[in-house]
């Protein structure tokens, strides 16, 4: 009973289960998603309880878990999504899981460790393999400098060198007898040879002979090392000490120098060697791929299972952690709160925990009565879910209040309709809801925010566009054209000759004419069926009469909702049995409310059903203005015989609930305080200890005395918020006309500035500009009067509810009812 | 054959949307050109002469008021084309995809 009208009737139950069984039991309580556990040790940090070396155990697992959904991704190979199975994950599990966890997460290691040197040895091979082939043409050259050295030395000596050369250096070499010149070869990324060579200049000055090539990058070096470029390079040199130097510079570049033999012979052997090896690299490198390959792949069938299995003992060891354990360490105490209506269930639910874990004792429920509030439990469905959830935006309602929820299915998307009102928006909207509806689990596995929100609220735009369909066909207004289906009610023809004042020279000399209704036939009597006649369409006062039908339409619907809003105050009363307040709080109100601003709705229906003539008609607001300031000799005619009398007894009725509300609710709960300590004081002059109670009652005095004046001033500022809120409220439901009109003009902006000047060329090529226009039309139309409009109208219809009905009756200052749910975890995780 | 696919399937989609919108709304504003609704006389393009001079009132209303019908029952008729090719489009991105994985 009661699922959306007030918040679910909460227990606190006691649950007493063996230690064995605890795991089973809550296990059962989470998949039934129905109670939630109160903290029985709030003193206690995070790292005392009990539990805690268990929580740290299940997430040290989930790191493993989230370190081999990485490795996965990176080497693409496919999670598999399992189906769901009934796991049921127990102490023994944990340490089963722990361990193949800590087996895979070892393994994967040391294959990426292995994995990584075995590519760090190819790079080194290939690096000498380059390095070997390009140097020969440096050995040749190296040979022909020291036989050239023993030529006159005076001689620069230029070379021809191979094309691959493309700087070089020489150097005088200033002989004393044979020239021992050794070598350093190694390579040195691309980027950091001129700076390289620029030192080695700088320090020795040109006694040096530097040779260094591209390697080139084949398809394979790149897949091994990456896109980086290196430069093979070998520097000649004479004596030792600089040799020493030029390798200490070439440890600061970071470029690795490999030893290279002397002669031809060892250079074939050496780069035969180095083939040899980095096919035997090429091969290992494959199959550790392969096998890590294989082992992610095994691991992928269970890695879902797994994270299920390990959020769930997760949750569960937070849950155990919340509840006591006696002395004894065979009980488990815990503190619920579930739904009365659910007991039967949760008890079912712990019987078979009990069951599955073998234990012979049945857990024990024990309802307690408490003082606490309990959480707000509102039962909701996919279709109420949206509703619930904006109402709870704003505040979750307090313990067994009534529930806007249910009301707000219906209000929220017709003030909405009210303020988008067109039926071609709103059958794009209702059409786009249906697609979200049923594309709903497809766009839920995208995970973005976004669309989540938007899904989340899918039956609420399903509603709206609904209700803009009727708005739109009450204003008559399809993509700012009218329908005429009925027949409109207003003629032309009768405005001419013989029956009117108009003949053929009236037309030529006047750009705009008037219909005059009191014209016989002109006006036929009977209003247009169903919404606004279609003729306003083409009136070139059009905004004139729809504005004031607007304003006065939005006034009504804002009182009658505010006068609902306290209405459903009435049912809060008498829920809490505040009897009182319904008496001094409701009534006053209701009079309040009713003898200004449902005077105004009768003056605005009264208005609506004669006849006057429009140039003598009296203004509404202006008749509202002169009621308040009680002046009654403008020229002002009023609409009725003894207007005069009611309006003033209306003012002073209004006038006078207000002390009503200020004064009378804190002088009665004064005179009841008065009262009961009059009887204290009357209890305690029987007693001996005269002293004692004066002091502690001149102490009482002082508490009642403060919270007194506290009593008067939240009194009065109720009332004030109420009566002055009365008027800028019922003035805020004028938005509904504001945005509705702002929407209307929208839409004929965009008509008549981008589909008009297609249909206006008449010739043949009038078509291709439509085609193309149209399409601006629409994308247009979308960005601008759905997304943005519907935005807005959202927007504001969401605050019409929150600040000018809810503040009628809504207290608000619940909290939410959050059960122990694996589904919601395992949604979440998803 | 080069492959004769030119638009992603966020586009051919949203082609389809709008084509299939473009032949609804441009046959009934045809429709409602054809049936000389007085509502839509604002995107008709008459000038003062066609009032004046008109041997046989109304006839150049109705005669304009045809021709912009027809002109939107063209337009109606271009986006069945643009709707049949961004069919396509769809089905040969779904293929795509197919063979892909």
């Amino acid at each position: 009973m009661s699922s959306l009208f007030r918040s679910e009737e909460m227990c606190l139950v006691q649950l007493f289960f063996q230690t064995e069984s605890a795991h089973n039991c809550i296990n059962e309580l989470g998949r039934l998603g129905l109670v939630q556990f109160k903290d029985l040790n709030p003193g206690v940090t995070a790292f005392q309880r009990r539990f805690v070396k268990e929580v740290k155990k299940c997430e040290e697992m989930e790191r493993i878990l989230r370190y081999l959904q990485k490795e996965m991704v990176k080497s693409n190979i496919g999670i598999v999504a399992t189906k769901k199975k009934e796991m049921v994950p127990c102490a023994r599990d944990v340490l089963e899981l722990e361990s193949t966890f800590e087996k895979l997460e070892q393994e994967l290691r040391e294959i990426n460790r292995n994995h990584a040197t075995l590519r760090q040895n190819l790079i080194e091979l290939t690096d000498i393999d380059s390095l070997l082939r390009m140097t020969e043409d440096f050995f040749e050259e190296a040979e022909s400098l020291l036989t050239c050295s023993e030529l006159p030395s005076e001689d620069s000596v230029s070379m021809t060198v191979s094309s691959h050369i493309t700087s070089r250096r020489n150097s005088n070499s200033s002989t004393s007898g044979a020239l021992h010149l050794s070598f350093i070869a190694g390579v040195i990324k691309q980027e950091r040879f001129p700076a390289f060579e620029k030192v080695l200049w700088r320090l020795f000055h040109g006694n040096f002979v530097l040779r260094h090539a591209e390697i080139q990058a084949t398809e394979e070096l790149q897949a091994v090392r990456g896109a980086v470029k290196k430069d093979v390079f070998i520097i000649f040199v004479q004596g030792e000490h600089v040799r020493e130097k030029i390798r200490k510079v070439c440890e600061g570049f970071r470029a690795s120098l490999y030893s290279c033999p002397k002669t031809l012979f060892e250079r074939k052997q050496m780069s035969n060697n180095v083939m040899s090896q980095m096919e035997d690299l090429r091969m290992i490198l494959r199959r550790t791929e392969e096998y890590r390959a294989g082992v992610l792949t095994r691991a992928a069938e269970h890695v879902q299972e797994w994270a299920g299995k390990v959020k769930k003992m997760k949750a569960i060891y937070y849950t155990l952690n919340l509840c006591n354990i006696d002395i004894t360490q065979k009980l488990i105490v815990a503190e619920i709160w579930c739904p009365v209506s659910d007991l039967a269930l949760v008890q079912n639910a712990l019987i078979k925990g009990s069951e599955q874990s073998g234990s012979s004792v049945t857990p024990v429920l024990n309802r307690i009565q408490t003082q606490q509030t309990p959480p707000t439990f509102n039962r909701t469905n996919t279709f109420t879910e949206g509703f619930q959830a904006i109402i709870d935006a704003y505040g979750v309602g307090t313990y067994q209040e009534i529930n806007p929820a249910p009301y707000t299915i219906v209000t929220f998307p017709f003030l909405f309709a009210v303020m988008f009102g067109d039926c071609g928006h709103g059958l794009l909207m209702t059409l786009f809801a249906v697609w979200l509806i049923s594309q709903a689990e497809s766009l839920r596995k995208l995970k973005n925010e976004l669309t989540d929100v938007v899904v989340g609220g899918r039956y609420i735009v399903l509603l709206m566009g609904m209700f803009s369909i009727y708005t739109g066909l009450i204003y008559n207004d399809c993509f700012s054209k009218s329908f005429n289906i009925f027949g409109s009610s207003w003629r032309v023809r009768p405005m001419f000759q013989p029956h009117g004042p108009w003949r053929n020279e009236t037309l030529r000399e006047h750009h705009h004419l008037q219909l005059n209704p009191f014209v016989a036939g002109v006006y036929s009597g009977n209003p247009y069926v169903f919404g606004i006649d279609p003729i306003w369409n083409i009136a070139s006062n059009k905004l004139s009469f729809l504005n004031s039908f607007k304003m006065k339409m939005s006034v009504m619907l804002g009182v009658s909702h505010m006068l609902f809003g306290l209405t459903l105050s009435l049912v809060n009363f008498a829920h809490f049995r505040k009897f009182q307040d319904v008496v001094l709080q409701f009534v006053p109100q209701l009079i309040f409310m009713l003898s200004l601003f449902g005077y105004l709705i009768f003056l605005i229906l009264y208005k609506w059903c004669i006849t006057l003539r429009s140039e003598s008609a009296p203004s509404i607001l202006l008749l509202f203005i002169n009621m308040m300031l009680f002046d009654y000799q403008s020229e002002y005619k009023l609409l009725y015989a003894g207007q005069k009398g009611v309006q003033i007894f209306l003012v002073v009725t209004a006038m006078l609930m207000v002390p009503v509300l200020l004064l009378v609710k804190p002088f009665l709960i004064y005179r009841t305080r008065m009262k009961t300590r009059r009887q204290v004081f009357g209890n305690n002059l029987n007693d001996q200890h005269e002293t004692d109670t004066r002091s502690s009652i001149s102490q009482h005095q002082k508490d009642e005395m403060t919270s007194m004046g506290d009593v008067f001033v939240y009194q009065a500022i109720h009332t004030i918020e109420f009566c002055l809120g009365c008027i800028s409220n019922t003035a805020s439901y004028l938005r509904l006309w504001a945005l509705s009109l702002a929407h209307a003009e929208l839409s004929e902006v965009l008509w008549r500035m981008v589909l008009q000047v297609g249909l206006k060329i008449s010739s043949g090529t009038g078509s291709l500009v439509l085609v193309l226009l149209f399409a601006a039309f629409s994308v247009l139309t979308v960005a601008i009067l759905l997304v943005m409009e519907g935005l807005s109208a959202f927007l504001h219809a969401l605050r019409l509810h929150w600040v000018e009905f809810q503040n009628k009756f809504y207290e608000g200052s619940g909290y939410k009812f959050t059960p122990l749910s694996f589904d919601n975890l395992l949604k979440t995780q998803q | 054959m080069p492959s004769l696919l030119f638009c992603g399937p966020k586009l051919a989609a949203c082609g389809i949307v709008l084509s299939i919108w473009g032949v609804i709304m441009l046959s009934m504003l045809g429709i409602f050109f054809s049936a000389k609704s007085a509502v839509l006389i604002e995107d008709v393009p008459f000038t003062e002469e066609d009032i004046r001079d008109d041997k046989n009132p109304p006839g150049n209303i109705y005669g304009l008021y045809n021709q912009v019908g027809i002109n939107c029952f063209i337009a109606a008729a271009i986006y069945v084309g643009v709707g049949a090719v961004s069919l396509c489009q769809v089905r040969l991105n779904k293929r795509q995809e197919y063979m892909v994985t």
